[in-house]
C-alpha cells in the first residue's frame, strides 16, 4: 500500500461495521476515499410474492416481518392501505392505539439507533447506555402488544388488543423516566468534545441535495427539509394531535442525531396527548374475508422515514400484487454522495446515520459475473424459470405435482 | 545462578507477570463494565480467553510470509516481558539496574507496536495493512510526548536509571507532585500505546475490523493480546515508579502490596479514561498530541528545569 497508490477495499457483505448483509465497495487513496460502489441484493426474501400466494389476514403477518425494529410500520401501512381498497371506517379508538404503538416504536428504534451510532464512533458506553433505557420502552411493548417486536396489533379494520386503563397508567410512568434519560442523552450529545468532533461535519448532505435525492425521514429533516407524513398526509391519529417536526441545519451527522434524540420528546408528547384523548368505543369493526377489486398507495412515517406499500386486488381473498417500499432505499443513495472526499474512519457512521435496514430494502437480484465488473439484472420470470430448473437439477420436480393439482382444480 | 533463574522465570519474572497481568486485564474490564452498566466478566475470564485462544487452530494466511507472521507476536511478547524486568517492585533497586535504564525500558516498550506494525504488514490482508499503517502513524503521534513526560520526571531527579529516580525521589519527598502535568500527559500517551479507546484507531473494529490482528488466530492471538496486557501492567508500572515515587523503603511485603495497588490505581484510570470518549480520527488524534499533548509536556519539562534551578543547586 503505497500513498499514492489507489486500492478498493471491501466493506460487507460481511464486516463488523454493517448488521446486515450489503456490500460497500470503496476506493480509498490512503485514508482518504474516493469513491463508493454500493451493491444491494444479498438478501432478497421474496415476500412480495409470498404475500401474494397468501390471504390479507396472513399477509399481515408475513408483511410485519419486513423489518425487525419498525414491523409496526410495516403491517400499519398495510392495513391502512387495504382498509382504503375496502371503503372501511375504522373506529377512532383503533385508530388512537396504533398511533401510540407507532410511536413507542419509534422510541425504542431512536434509541437503538443511538446506541449503534455510539458503537460506530467507538462510543461503547453510549451504546450500553441507551439500549439499557430502550429496556423500558420494550417492556411497555411487551406489556400492551405481549411482544417486545412483531407486536401483531393490527387487523384489517382495527387493532387486536385494547389498552387498558392500568396499561395506560404503566405507559404514562415510563414516559416519564425517558424523557429524563431522554435529557441527559441531549446533554452528553451537545457536550462531549469527542462525540461533536467524530459528528460534526460529516457526511454533509446539503438542503439541494435532499431535494435531488429524494432522502426521507431524519435524513431530509436534519438538512432543513420539514417532510412527514405525520403532517404532510396525516394517518391514523395524526390529524387530531398537536406536535413539532423537529429540523436541524447541521445537515451532516451530528444533525441526525439532534433530530432524533429531540423527535424522542417529540413521540413523549404525542403518546401521553393520545392516552389522555382516548376514545372509548369498539376497537375494531368486522371486515369482509374478500376484498373488492382496486388499488391504492399508502403512505406513512416510520421511524426511518416514508415507508410506501402499494396494494392492488382482484376481488379475491388474496392479493393480487403487493409492492413494497422501505424507507432505506430512498436514503441509500444519498450515502455515495455524502462519503464523497470523506476519510474511511467516517464510513461505518454515515452509513449508520441513515439508520439502514437493508434486509428490508432488498427486492432484486443481480447477477455479478465472477472476476469481471458486468452485471445483469434478472426479471421475475425468468428469475422464477430458473428456480424451477435448479430445483430439478437437485432432484426436486414439482411439475407432475402441479398437473396433478391442475387436474383436481378444474375437476 | 539459580537465584536469577527463579526471579526471572518466577517472581516476578514470567510466571507472575501472566497471572499480574491477566488480573489487570480482569479489573480494566470489570472496571470498564460497571461503568457501563453491565455485569462484567467473571475473574478467570482472561484466563479462559487466553486458554481457548492457545487450544485453536494457528492459521497462516496463504498470501503472507509465514516466517514474519509467526515471529511478530512472539517478539512483540518477549519486548514486552524483557521490559517488566527493569521496574523496580518494592524497594529501590530493580532486578537488573544499570544507568539508563529508563530509556531501554521506553525502547523495549515500543518494541511491540513495531512487532504489530510487522506481522500486520506480512499478513497481506486489506484490513491488517491499513491497521498496521495506522499503528506506525499514531506512534509518530503519541511516543513524543511519551517520552517528554517520562524524561521531565528524570530531568528533575537527574538520572536516566529508574534507581536513580526512586532513590532522588526518597531523599526529596513531595517533590512528585510538581510532576502531575507529566503524568496526564503520560498517562494518555499511553492508552495510544495500548491502543485503547480513544485511540484504538488501529483496531477500530467497524472500520477496519481487528487492524493488524485480523488475520490472527489460535496462539499467536493469544500471544498478541497477552503482549497488549503486559504493555499494560508494564506502561503501569513505569507510570508508577516515575510519577508515584513514594513508600519505596518501607517493609519489602508491604512496599510490594503498596506499588500493586498503585498500578492497579493506574489501571483503573485507564478504564474510567476509555469509558467517558469516543474514538477519534487518526487525523484528530495527531492533531491533539502534537498540538496539546506536546506542548503541555515542554511545559513540564521548562518548570522542571526552573525547579531544578531554584531548588536543587
Amino acid at each position: 500500500m503505497h500513498n499514492s497508490e489507489e486500492f478498493r477495499i471491501p466493506i460487507g457483505p460481511q464486516h463488523p461495521a454493517l448488521k446486515e448483509p450489503e456490500g460497500f465497495s470503496v476506493a480509498l487513496k490512503g485514508e482518504k476515499i474516493l469513491g463508493v460502489d454500493i451493491r444491494l441484493g444479498y438478501n432478497h426474501r421474496g415476500i412480495e410474492k409470498a404475500a401474494e400466494e397468501r390471504s390479507y389476514i396472513q399477509d399481515i403477518y408475513l408483511i410485519e416481518r419486513v423489518c425487525g425494529i419498525c414491523s409496526h410500520s410495516h403491517s400499519t401501512c398495510f392495513v391502512q392501505t387495504v382498509e382504503e381498497i375496502a371503503g372501511l371506517t375504522v373506529p377512532a379508538r383503533a385508530l388512537y392505539i396504533r398511533t401510540i404503538i407507532a410511536e413507542l416504536e419509534r422510541v425504542h428504534s431512536h434509541l437503538l439507533w443511538l446506541g449503534v451510532a455510539g458503537h460506530e464512533i467507538g462510543f461503547d458506553t453510549l451504546l450500553m447506555y441507551s439500549w439499557r433505557d430502550r429496556e423500558v420502552v420494550m417492556d411497555i411493548l411487551a406489556l400492551v402488544t405481549g411482544n417486545r417486536v412483531n407486536y401483531g396489533m393490527n387487523t384489517i379494520g382495527g387493532v387486536r388488543r385494547d389498552i387498558s386503563l392500568q396499561q395506560a397508567q404503566e405507559i404514562l410512568k415510563a414516559m416519564d423516566i425517558l424523557e429524563e434519560r431522554t435529557k441527559y442523552y441531549i446533554e452528553v450529545a451537545t457536550n462531549e468534545t469527542t462525540i461533536i468532533k467524530r459528528l460534526s461535519g460529516v457526511g454533509v448532505l446539503s438542503r439541494e441535495d435532499v431535494l435531488l435525492l429524494d432522502a426521507v425521514g431524519p435524513t431530509a429533516r436534519a438538512s432543513g427539509v420539514k417532510r412527514d407524513v405525520r403532517v404532510d398526509d396525516p394517518y391514523a391519529a395524526y390529524g387530531e394531535l398537536t406536535f413539532n417536526v423537529i429540523t436541524d441545519d447541521h445537515c451532516d451527522v451530528y444533525g441526525r442525531t439532534v433530530v432524533r434524540v429531540k423527535e424522542l420528546l417529540e413521540s413523549y408528547k404525542i403518546i401521553r396527548q393520545a392516552l389522555k384523548n382516548l376514545p372509548a368505543g369498539p376497537i375494531a369493526i368486522r371486515a369482509p374475508r374478500k376484498i373488492p377489486a382496486g388499488e391504492a398507495l399508502g403512505r406513512y412515517e416510520a421511524p426511518r422515514g416514508e415507508d410506501v406499500h402499494y396494494v392492488k386486488s382482484n376481488g379475491t381473498e388474496k392479493p393480487e400484487r403487493v409492492k413494497i417500499r422501505a424507507p432505506t432505499l430512498a436514503n441509500v443513495q444519498a450515502v455515495k454522495h455524502m462519503l464523497r472526499d470523506r476519510f474511511l474512519a467516517d464510513m461505518p457512521i454515515v452509513v449508520a446515520a441513515i439508520d439502514p435496514c437493508f434486509s428490508c430494502t432488498d427486492r432484486m437480484v443481480r447477477l455479478a459475473e465472477q472476476g469481471s465488473d458486468k452485471s445483469k439484472i434478472i426479471s421475475w420470470p425468468s428469475l422464477h424459470a430458473y428456480s424451477i430448473e435448479w430445483h430439478k437439477k437437485q432432484g426436486i420436480d414439482f411439475s407432475e405435482l402441479n398437473k396433478k393439482l391442475a387436474a383436481r382444480l378444474a375437476r | 545462578m539459580l537465584g536469577e533463574l527463579f526471579y526471572i522465570f518466577i517472581f516476578p519474572g514470567f510466571i507472575f507477570l501472566i497471572i499480574f497481568s491477566l488480573t489487570a486485564e480482569f479489573i480494566d474490564r470489570k472496571i470498564y463494565a460497571r461503568l457501563q452498566n453491565r455485569v462484567g466478566p467473571p475473574w478467570f475470564q482472561p484466563w479462559a480467553d487466553f486458554i481457548k485462544l492457545l487450544a485453536k487452530e494457528d492459521i497462516v494466511p496463504a498470501e503472507s510470509n509465514p516466517k514474519m507472521f509467526k515471529v511478530a507476536p512472539i517478539f512483540a511478547l518477549a519486548a514486552a516481558i524483557s521490559a517488566f524486568l527493569y521496574i523496580p517492585l518494592w524497594k529501590t533497586d530493580a532486578l537488573f539496574s544499570f544507568n539508563g535504564d529508563l530509556i531501554v525500558v521506553l525502547y523495549l516498550l515500543t518494541l511491540p507496536t513495531l512487532a504489530f506494525f510487522i506481522g500486520g504488514w506480512y499478513s497481506t490482508s486489506l484490513y491488517s495493512r491499513i491497521g498496521s499503517v495506522r499503528c506506525m502513524t499514531q506512534l509518530f503521534a503519541y511516543e513524543v510526548p511519551l517520552f517528554m513526560g517520562i524524561l521531565s520526571s528524570a530531568l528533575l531527579a537527574d538520572s536516566w536509571s529508574l534507581k536513580g529516580i526512586a532513590v532522588f525521589y526518597m531523599a526529596h519527598p513531595w517533590f512528585w507532585l510538581f510532576n502531575l502535568a507529566g503524568f496526564s500527559v503520560s498517562l494518555i500517551s499511553l492508552l495510544g500505546k495500548l491502543e485503547k479507546v480513544p485511540f484504538d484507531i488501529p483496531e477500530a473494529e467497524t472500520e477496519v475490523v481487528a487492524g493488524a490482528f485480523t488475520e490472527y488466530s489460535g496462539r499467536m492471538l493469544a500471544f498478541l493480546r497477552m503482549t497488549l496486557d503486559i504493555e499494560l501492567v508494564t506502561g503501569s508500572a513505569l507510570l508508577a515508579l516515575v510519577f508515584f515515587p513514594f513508600a519505596l523503603n518501607v517493609h519489602p511485603a508491604l512496599g510490594f502490596v503498596i506499588f500493586m495497588i498503585k498500578i492497579l490505581f493506574i489501571v483503573s484510570l485507564i478504564a474510567l479514561l476509555r469509558t467517558v470518549v469516543a474514538r477519534l480520527r487518526i487525523d484528530q488524534m495527531i492533531d491533539f498530541c502534537w498540538k496539546f499533548l506536546v506542548p503541555l509536556a515542554a511545559t513540564q519539562l521548562l518548570l522542571n528545569l526552573m525547579l531544578k534551578g531554584m531548588f536543587l543547586r
